[in-house]
């Protein structure tokens, strides 16, 4: 039953955002008729409308394809599609690791960037064969030649046969299908080995429970066979296993080599964690596959509803969220200010803003979102060690030895005219020069590690602006480093504001205490009384504003009987109170929470 | 026999003030003698739809520029006011007037038939804002028309006054005072201006083209009204009305303390029992409603328990004499003391009311701010669970 091995290819496409590989994928498909033209109404591999609209692709894919190559055999195409974005570096490289070789897609008029860089080396790890395939050569802008010297010298690969394609035009497909049979190595493995099997990815179904995407290195799954999780150590029945083509066909089994879904009864997609490997439990095999790591949240943010009643429907829409994404995590949390939230922990910045929009969209709420932090390590006085990824809960400074925080290794590839710009930005973000390389006359890729912080506040939003939105970039975690860090709280009247409190660099605290307060004058309302905002580090204030008690609030007068309108503004008043929180005796409305939170820097 | 109120609208003037955002219009003397058959029709029917006999003890006739009427068409409303309903020996019949249409012999006529109280709209006595305000008249008309009205018999006169005025300077406010005081009528309101939607101050506002006292200068302005009037003999009863001792605008403090009270002409508001009613605005959609249907009322609402008691504290804290909570928490089912204690402390502790005898009221430093006062003590009243949503 098992095709032979020499017939099936395993691959994925590697690209930078909008270089064109989902709109490539979606040929592929067409052209080898796992869908008609006319089914090609969207772009079929990134299937969630998140994914759509940002033109991403959130979580991996697969889709098995038949090929009848230019000499006349039949092949068994499995393209598996990886997620696009740097939160999810991990993911893609387990996506990787199902196959032998890579579509490198780049684009002719951009040229190579931070992720295209970042993607070679991650596939180039695994060991993949790599095809180059520049595209969107229709453009005007395209540079053909430009680009496939880019990919020599700054990829190190062999671009005189790179596969010149227009996705969108449809040019070049089949020259690409062909790359992929004679270039891509056909999977090795042996049918009759225990059972090894890859998760690269899970999805939750509400009738079938968790479906688990494989590729098989060894061995034989079908229905019926009992499999061990390696890793994450449930055992599990088979009850179903089955191919994309696109959409899931049962199939009597998988073997070694193929590519498809297994469907085992399990009931939490956090039982079976990307990169564990399955095998038979009766036969169990000796070899696990390498490289399974469990993902941890690296950026966490309080999430209250902005309706205190609808902290059941957060907590239900979040537990729902989670089914299907087990690297998010929430925990229930108080504030003094916003009342019970949750403590969410996401991989980075863009998955924190997917399960925020998901959540707003599909079930409706409306959100308060603290400011996003990382995860601290506090040495107390004591020894002890605690992680903290809440600033309100950092440990007094008397009781604080020293704090650490996560670094990243930060790639920026950008025109090299921006080279001065891109560095005095690093080093504002305390950045750690590591390299300055010249890849062209023209191009540089600058490496820094950076406080993971300093991203999550604005780094990207910066760099973009620093350099028109021509540098790309790219980062992974590195390692914790100590620095002089400092818990910089808002008092209002003296009150502490505990969902404004920031853990920064001490350099930093005067600069930001004295924007942040004087961003909360501006939007607290004049009150009966006078209002005081500081920024205080460690009980000591750095920064002071008032908000001038209100002078003037009165109708003059109240005329002919006609009290609608006096009652209306009545009306208006007790709406606005509503929408106030109280600290202390002040009031703060919402929407002033919402300004100070989005406030960067 | 219970006692009742009459306000009868006149929606006409010369011209249009540049701050007025009453329901107004130029005059159209064609529609205003429709207009006068169609006021009288409704007393008429509003007298014969009253469900029982009521003893009217205050008349209002306002605008508007109800002098701008011939003084015949006022004296036939007012004498159709009294065919339709008995009205008290001693009750205030007051007539508002501007001075550009005030004449001696209109006066003299009003007079005799039964209005005994005149409210003039002086508002400065500098040209230059007269000007600025949009007001058809001088200052030395608004004089001679105050003359007038005293010669013509009346004994019981307000003037309206405005502060915080484009380009008005507290000298210019001080004079104004004192030149109103030295006139010596009976009761003075002393109106901060206020910026509307939709008139053209909104519309200069918005564009950033009013110069407006600084809000300190506006407050300063108020508080010499508060120290000038009371020394020359005028107290404040009100948020913005100052009267020698026994002439407070007895129908206007039917309004502060939520008696009853018909609104009869176009766009007029009424109370009665426990209903507030509205007319058509338009003066045509007025006329037509009139004589189609009788009456012209075009929106009704019951208040609830808990908006009428918001009423009136929002009605009752604009009076110097403030609420009596006994009677507050009794009259409404609230418990006593009908509003949380600690803010009550609080508010006093800020020196923005004054709690003396059972009752609460605004003190000097409150008034400026007594919007939103109010506000508080509104959202702090303490409704008993499953009344206030």
């Amino acid at each position: 039953m098992a095709t032979d091995l020499k017939l099936i290819r395993n691959f994925c496409i590697i690209a930078h955002i909008d270089h064109g590989k989902s709109t490539l994928a979606d040929r592929l498909l067409e052209h080898t008729g796992a869908l008609t033209a006319r089914q090609m109404g969207e772009q079929v591999l990134d299937q969630m409308d998140l994914e759509r609209e940002r033109g991403i692709t959130i979580k991996a894919k697969a889709v098995r394809l038949r090929y009848r190559a230019r000499e006349g055999t039949e092949y068994l195409l499995n393209l598996i599609d990886t997620p696009g974005h740097v939160d999810f570096t991990y993911e893609v490289s387990r996506s990787l690791a199902a196959c032998e070789g890579a579509l490198l897609v780049v684009d002719a008029a951009q040229g190579v960037e931070a992720q295209t860089l970042a993607n070679v080396h991650l596939a180039r790890q695994q060991g993949l064969a790599l095809v180059p395939v520049i595209n969107k050569i229709d453009l005007p802008a395209a540079d053909v030649a430009r680009t496939k010297r880019q990919i020599e010298d700054l990829l190190l690969l062999e671009a005189a046969a790179a596969v010149l394609t227009s996705a969108k035009e449809g040019i070049g497909t089949q020259e690409v299908l062909e790359a992929v049979v004679h270039r891509i190595p056909p999977p090795t493995g042996s049918p009759d080995a225990p059972l090894r099997a890859l998760i690269f990815d899970s999805w939750f179904d509400n009738y079938q429970g968790v479906i688990i995407y494989v590729r098989l290195y060894d061995g034989v799954v079908r229905p019926g066979v009992r499999i061990h999780l390696m890793a994450m150590g449930g055992t599990y029945e088979v009850s179903q296993v089955g191919i994309f083509a696109p959409e899931m066909r049962p199939a009597p089994e998988l073997a070694a080599g193929e590519v498809g879904y297994v469907i085992a009864g399990i009931k939490e997609v956090g039982l079976t964690k990307v990169g564990d490997t399955i095998t038979e439990a009766a036969r169990p095999t000796a070899r696990p596959l390498p490289g399974f790591r469990e993902v941890r949240p690296m950026v966490f943010a309080g999430l209250y509803p902005m309706e205190p009643h609808e902290y059941l429907l957060l907590k239900e829409a979040l537990e729902k969220l989670r089914l299907n994404d087990s690297s998010f995590t929430f925990e229930p949390e108080t504030s003094v200010a916003l009342g019970f939230g949750f403590r969410c922990g996401f991989l980075g910045l863009l998955h924190m803003e997917i399960i925020q929009e998901r959540l707003e969209r599909e079930f409706h709420l409306r959100l308060l979102t603290t400011a996003p932090t990382v995860i601290y390590r506090v040495t107390k006085t004591d020894g002890s060690v605690v992680e903290v990824e809440n600033p309100a809960k950092l440990p007094p400074p008397q009781q604080t030895a020293t704090i650490e925080e996560p670094y990243i290794r930060a790639s920026v590839l950008a025109p090299a005219e921006y080279v001065g710009a891109i560095l005095a930005l690093c080093q504002e973000k305390r950045g750690v020069q590591v390299g300055l390389e010249y890849l062209e006359e023209t191009r540089v890729l600058v490496t820094y590690d950076i406080p993971l912080n300093e991203i999550v506040l604005d780094f990207y939003d910066r760099l973009k602006s620093a350099t028109k939105g021509y540098a790309s970039l790219d980062y992974e975690p590195v390692d914790y480093r100590a620095d002089r860090l400092v818990k910089l709280d808002l008092l209002v009247n003296g009150e502490p504001v505990d969902a404004l409190s920031l853990i920064l660099h001490r350099d930093q605290a005067y600069a930001r205490g004295k924007a942040l307060v004087e961003r909360m004058k501006e939007l607290i309302p004049r009150q009966l009384f006078e209002v005081v905002v500081q920024a205080a580090v460690g009980g000591k204030v750095i920064a002071r504003e008032s908000v001038r008690p209100l002078r003037k609030h009165v109708t003059a007068k109240c005329y002919g009987g006609d009290i609608t309108r006096k009652r209306k503004l009545l009306e208006r008043q007790k709406e606005g109170k509503k929408r106030m929180k109280q600290v202390g005796r002040v009031e703060i409305p919402q929407e002033a929470f919402m300004a100070i939170l989005r406030l960067k820097a | 026999m219970k006692p009742l109120a009459l306000y009868l609208h006149i929606p006409y003037c010369l011209s249009r003030c540049h701050y007025c955002d009453f329901n107004t219009y130029v005059l159209d003397a064609g529609q205003a003698r429709e207009y006068v058959r169609a006021l009288a029709s409704e007393v008429r029917h509003q007298a014969a739809a009253l469900t029982e006999p009521r003893r009217v003890e205050t008349v209002f006739f306002g605008g508007g520029t109800p002098s701008l009427l011939p003084a015949e068409d006022l004296c036939l409303l007012l004498e159709t006011c009294r065919t339709a309903f008995p009205i008290a020996p001693g009750a205030e019949i007051t007539l508002e007037a501007n001075p550009e249409t005030v004449t001696a012999e209109a006066f003299t006529l009003l007079r005799r038939a039964g209005f005994n109280r005149v409210s003039l709209g002086v508002q400065a006595l500098e040209a230059g804002l007269l000007q600025v305000l949009g007001r058809p008249h001088t200052p030395a008309r608004a004089t001679e028309a105050f003359a007038a009205v005293r010669a013509a018999g009346f004994d019981n006169v307000n003037l309206d006054i405005m502060f915080g005025l484009p380009g008005q300077s507290h000298r210019d406010w001080r004079r104004t005072l004192d030149g109103v005081v030295v006139l010596g009528p009976e009761h003075l309101s002393a109106y901060g201006l206020t910026i509307e939607e939709g008139t053209h101050f909104g519309r200069l506002h918005r564009r950033g083209a009013l110069r407006l006292p600084r809000e300190e200068a506006h407050l300063a302005m108020y508080g010499e009204a508060l120290r000038v009037l009371p020394a020359a003999g005028y107290r404040r009863y009100e948020v913005s009305n100052f009267a020698r001792p026994g002439f407070e605008c007895r129908h206007n403090l039917t309004y502060w303390r939520q008696g009853e009270y018909l609104g009869l002409g176009a766009g007029a508001h009424g109370y009665l029992g426990g209903v507030r009613t509205v007319n058509e605005r338009l003066p045509a959609a007025y006329i037509a409603a009139v004589s189609r249907r009788g009456s012209a009322v075009a929106a009704r609402e019951h208040p609830s328990p808990v908006a009428q008691a918001e009423e009136a504290l929002l009605l009752g804290l604009r009076l110097a004499s403030g609420i009596d909570l006994a009677a507050f928490a009794a009259r409404f089912g609230l418990p006593d003391p009908p509003v949380d204690p600690t803010l009550l402390t609080r508010l006093e502790d800020l020196g923005l009311v004054a709690l003396s005898g059972g009752s609460l009221r605004l003190t000097e430093a409150g008034l400026p701010v007594s919007d939103t006062v109010i506000a508080e003590i509104a959202a702090c009243l303490a409704f008993p669970s499953g009344v206030c949503a």
